[in-house]
């Protein structure tokens, strides 16, 4: 499966099942899109009447142009046979039986109102709670015991707001320390805050122990306070920002995100991207929100064709600004195509109720925090494991070949069949599909493998 | 005249011979957080080719 696309003056050939990426001419962009269902005569001729008059485009050129397209197939580059679909369900099992990370929802409750939480406020559809010292510590060895041979494993303090539970938090950091070393393990500690309670101490702290810090900021102070207020309905960007600035400079303006989300308010989220750079921050994430269609923060079709043009600014923007030694970088166009997933972790995806887990204050188990307080996908306990072995076994074949409508999309192998909460929101099943967030999933890669080729290429 | 220039990109076939150590960051877990996607990983095998 070969996806053609234009993007800023280049023609780019995406090989689905290879990973190769080719930068071709006007003709050879005419002949691979014709090569799979034509004679070598029928292409030349079709591509021969529509250059006509141009001299450099003659019948012996594109025979060629031909011949070269078909040298990268034969070498596996280009119209590459899927050989993984056999294996899908085997590749995922070899990373199925492990634990590697954990979202800890160490606070159930939350200092800001925001009213497109998916948590609901931080409650997750129940009642406030924040998580003791004794559970975080089991739910630290329930992750070791469960870990294998994995070295590194990954802890996220989330909620609500983690910092309203400041105290386990770095309790459960000192008792992680503590085993590491004992237990051969690597822990990884992150962070997402909304900021409010940012202070010396938690900047010192976050600084030291977290190889990661998200912080949520939605660009535009009139956007950001439409949506992230207070109980008394006060906007928090005044509030948070400073705290922010100060907590990014002292991390040496790395490893953190500027996370935003983007709503119906403000499709045009470029300028948001713009007022965080204008604020110094230069590692950012803006998200489309992901609620009910019936929502008023839910983005139209209307506005999905502005974020289409706005994903294509951001890459000009990009360029422009790693031109000027100003780069920064976006989440969503991070794209290692040398170095990047190898093709379990292309299939299997997120690890979502098998690699993955969040841990809720009391120390139940879900297949990740976007099911939690959804009862039917508990998985069990920290104490006693996963128990709810259907649901868990579900999670366990849901790779990308499990979802029917992946089947013909080219970037399968970049999104590995999307966000499993996503698409049982949108259609009851996880391995359903969420079309609107395929969409902009699509647009986000042509994007990135554009800024890459761009690079690559010294344009 | 070449009309295909092809950018240097990981053998996906080959990566199923050594792949699957699974010691890469899990995907959403510490940026986004609402929605999957595995292209921005980065692969933390040191066997891998």
């Amino acid at each position: 499966m070969v996806h053609l696309f234009q993007q800023g003056g280049l023609n780019i050939v995406a090989d689905t099942f290879s990973g190769s990426i080719h930068v071709v001419d006007d003709a050879a962009f005419d002949v691979i899109g014709m090569f799979e269902d034509h004679s070598r005569e029928e292409i030349i001729a079709a591509v021969s009447r529509k250059y006509e008059g141009d001299p450099e485009v003659t019948p012996e050129e594109l025979g060629e142009c031909y011949d070269e397209v078909a040298s990268l197939k034969e070498q596996g580059k280009l119209f590459a046979e899927d050989t993984f679909a056999p294996m899908a369900g085997a590749l995922k099992e070899r990373t199925s039986n492990v634990v590697k990370a954990l979202c800890l929802h160490v606070a159930h409750t939350c200092n800001l109102n925001c009213s497109y939480c998916f948590a609901s406020q931080g409650r997750y559809a129940g009642e406030r709670a924040v998580m003791s010292f004794e559970t975080g510590k089991r739910a630290l060895d329930f992750l070791v015991e469960n870990s294998g041979t994995r070295r590194n494993l990954e802890v996220d303090f989330f909620g609500g707001e983690p910092l309203m539970n400041f105290d386990v938090v770095k309790q459960l950091v000192a008792y992680a320390r503590s085993i590491e070393k004992e237990k051969g393990k690597n822990f990884r500690f992150t962070l997402t805050t909304n900021g409010m309670l940012i202070d010396d101490d938690v900047i010192d702290f976050a600084n030291r122990e977290c190889s990661n810090v998200v912080l949520s900021l939605d660009g535009r102070k009139e956007i950001h306070d439409r949506f992230r207020v207070d109980y008394a309905g006060n906007g928090s960007w005044e509030r948070i920002v400073p705290k922010f600035q100060k907590m990014v400079e002292a991390r040496g303006g790395k490893n953190y995100y500027m996370r935003g989300t983007f709503t119906h308010a403000n499709p045009d989220f470029l300028k948001d991207i713009q007022t965080m750079l204008d604020l110094g921050f230069n590692e950012l994430s803006m998200e489309p929100v992901v609620c009910a269609p019936d929502d008023p923060s839910a983005l139209t079709a209307d506005d999905l064709k502005i974020v289409m043009e706005q994903y294509e600014q951001l890459a000009e923007l990009m360029l422009q600004r790693e031109k000027e030694g100003r780069p920064f970088t976006f989440y969503h166009y991070m794209i290692d195509l040398t170095g990047g997933p190898c093709i379990y972790k292309r299939i299997s995806g997120c690890g979502s109720g098998t690699e993955y887990m969040a841990v809720t204050p009391w120390g139940d188990l879900y297949p990740c925090h976007q099911f939690v307080g959804d009862e039917k996908f508990k998985l069990g306990d920290i104490w006693n494991g996963v128990s709810n072995e259907a649901v868990q076994s579900e999670f366990r074949q849901c790779n990308v070949y499990a979802h029917p409508e992946c089947a013909d999309c080219w970037a399968k192998l970049y999104c590995s069949g999307g966000c499993a909460a996503n698409a049982y929101h949108a259609t009851g099943s996880i391995t359903g599909i969420y079309e609107s967030g395929c969409e902009l999933f699509r647009k986000r890669m042509e994007c990135a493998i554009y800024i890459e080729a761009k690079k690559r290429l010294g344009m | 005249m070449k009309h295909i220039q092809t950018l240097e990109t990981r053998n996906l076939c080959e990566s199923a011979k050594n792949g699957g150590c699974g010691e890469c960051q899990t995907s959403c877990q510490s940026a986004c957080k609402t929605s999957c996607g595995i292209a921005n990983q980065k692969c933390e095998n040191k066997k891998a080719e």
